[in-house]
């Protein structure tokens, strides 16, 4: 019988263990699918945030550390450091890279660090139950924002990529998403450009993928989609916002 | 035997670091430690190694935890505020199993306290850097020969048992300018660093440098793992220096800088004829209780000399169990007791007239 798919060796056979719905699932076979094609898997630590894709180190067939709420990218810089020739990836959530984790985010994109981060923005805490996030939407109901996030008490959302693509360090910043074949394709397109970076030594790239959460949302996976499209989409403009590389858009 | 030269206590602890093969430096600006950053900030680029200024002290513990977990020997300094900052990733770092060298130049606390030097964090450097059931392998040197050679030691102890260790010093040491001698370059031993994740390269299978496990049983038998190896440190690994003690009756007990001051004022003792000697605890944990243990049977009473409220004196107590009477002499806030007080002290603890 002809072979039609075969899962990506970079993925372990280890379940997920995240909600039906969620785009955690194709955000991690997008990578590891990256490094496999790129033949890199080898040489490649990866490193797992806290929040949801906590245990993505049992996920990533290749080497793993467990870093502390917010301190991947400090991990990534003491492995990328130690390990120059190596590939160095870490994977964050928006509470662990824009919250907790921001100052580690900034000063790792403004030393032009040379890793690879991949950032998922779903608007909300999902580890922890649904809390408000750093980039939960004005008016967005969440279990600490029951009323709506009310800008004028909890301040606005952060636009990571657009911040972040004001520094000198950051070879990419580039938000995509999962919500199509089409996106699909894009976002992993950005995700080898994003590692591509890091073997010719340009800096610091982030992919944003604008990414669901249809338990804490409270809506069906199909839902879910949806309001990405309706509400996320329209706060957090997909695109390039910065890209270092020949033909790059700045 | 190499030459002596002057150094200062910082600065000769940095060389230390670099002539051991730590060739990762992660620091955080903060006195009375940051000649340690600026003296590896002028020679690991030239060494070939990594000099790197985080920003904040929150991070550059977390590079260390990076750089460890890659098989490096990596390091951090810091001075007692910014201590408290690392305590995060020095929990994830024992959790971890990883070895790493951290540096505290003590200061007055709490809070922003002082610039002067202290010796206030023994109790967070020996019970409780951070949250867990953990221990660190604490050393605390009293000379600049010691910010020296307890580095290499240090890595060694870390390495051999998979814990972190540090080196509990003060801004007087810090600071201070003494000659030393460094240990002529020979090649240590090569710890097993096959848990390092440095690249499978497709040869092994994946490590994974982690501190979760949901499971309680899972967690209660790696804790309790970690604890045996605990129990062998505490066998193999105690260090302390016995100064006068042949005959002592009155037994100080002092580390680090206030060992100094307390060995001036037990040499005068002696003078008056007050058989008192000093016990000073090398490592902190494990606390030497060996050798205050087997100095009890010829002991009358004990006195802990310390630069804080009274720290150490909870473990001297602790293994004189009430057998004899421990008294306690501090001075703190960055104030250094001077050998007349100690002498006084001792004068008094054997019933001499001031």
């Amino acid at each position: 019988m002809a072979v039609v798919f075969e899962k990506t060796k970079a993925l372990t056979d280890v379940p997920f263990h995240y909600c039906p719905g969620c785009t955690h699932g194709i955000v991690h076979r997008l990578v590891a699918e990256v490094l496999e094609e790129m033949g890199v898997v080898g040489q490649t630590v990866g490193v797992a945030s806290v929040g949801c894709s906590v245990f993505s180190y049992n996920y990533f067939d290749c080497d793993m550390v467990q870093a502390a709420h917010g301190r991947a990218p400090a991990v990534a810089t003491g492995l990328k450091r130690a390990l120059p020739d190596n590939v160095i990836f870490t994977y964050q959530g928006d509470g662990d890279l824009a919250a907790i984790g921001m100052a580690e985010t900034v000063h790792a994109a403004t030393r032009g660090e040379n890793i690879t981060v991949i950032f998922i923005n779903n608007a909300i805490y999902g580890m922890t139950g649904g809390q408000m996030a750093p980039t939960s939407l004005p008016g967005q109901v969440t279990q600490t924002s029951p009323y709506g996030r009310d800008t004028s008490t909890a301040g606005f959302p952060i636009r990571v990529c657009e911040l972040l693509s004001t520094l000198d360090g950051t070879a990419l910043a580039q938000r995509v998403t999962v919500d199509s074949v089409k996106n699909v394709n894009i976002a992993k397109k950005a995700i080898r450009k994003g590692f591509e970076n890091q073997i010719n030594k340009r800096g610091y790239s982030i992919i944003e993928v604008v990414s669901t959460c249809p338990t804490n949302w409270g809506l069906s996976p199909e839902e879910a989609m949806n309001w990405l499209r309706d509400n996320m989409l329209p706060y957090y403009p997909l695109g390039v916002y910065k890209d270092v590389t020949e033909g790059g858009d700045k | 035997m190499a030459e002596k030269v002057l150094m200062k206590g910082n600065e000769a602890l940095a060389e230390a670091a670099i002539q051991c093969g730590c060739k990762h430096y992660f620091g955080y600006p903060i006195t009375p430690q940051t000649e340690i950053a600026a003296y590896m900030s002028k020679r690991l680029p030239k060494e070939g190694g990594v000099f790197l200024q985080a920003e904040s002290e929150v991070a550059a513990i977390n590079m260390v935890l990076g750089a460890t977990s890659a098989g490096v020997r990596a390091m951090t300094s810091s001075s007692s505020p910014g201590v408290s900052l690392k305590s995060e990733g020095v929990s994830y770092i024992a959790g971890s199993d990883l070895p790493a060298l951290i540096i505290n130049v003590q200061r007055g606390g709490p809070g922003l306290g002082g610039i002067q030097p202290s010796q206030s964090d023994y109790w967070q450097a020996t019970k409780a850097l951070g949250h867990g059931d953990f221990q660190l392998f604490v050393l605390a040197p009293s000379t600049i020969q010691e910010m020296v050679d307890f580095v290499p030691l240090a890595y060694e102890v870390g390495e051999k048992y998979r814990v972190p260790a540090m080196i509990l010093s003060d801004g007087m040491l810090g600071q201070m300018m003494e000659p030393v001698e460094f240990p002529e370059k020979k090649e240590t031993a090569v710890a097993d660093k096959s848990w390092a994740t440095n690249g499978h390269q497709n040869k092994r299978k994946k490590n994974i440098v982690n501190s979760l496990y949901i499971q309680p049983e899972e967690l209660e038998n790696l804790v309790k793992e970690r604890y045996e190896r605990y129990e062998k440190i505490k066998e193999e690994e105690q260090r302390a220096e016995e100064f006068m003690m042949d005959d002592a009756e009155y037994v100080v007990v002092a580390f680090g800088a206030s060992s100094r001051v307390a060995r001036s004022a037990i040499i005068k003792a002696r003078e008056e004829g007050i058989k008192v000697g000093m016990i000073r605890p090398i490592t902190l944990w494990p606390f030497p209780d060996k050798t205050i243990e087997k100095s009890i049977a010829n002991a009358k009473k004990y006195l802990c000399v310390e630069m804080n409220m009274g720290q150490m004196v909870d473990d001297v107590r602790l293994v004189v169990n009430g057998r004899k009477e421990v008294a306690f002499f501090g001075r703190t806030g960055g104030v250094i007791p001077t050998p007349a007080e100690v002498l006084d002290q001792i004068r008094a603890l054997a019933g001499k007239e001031m």
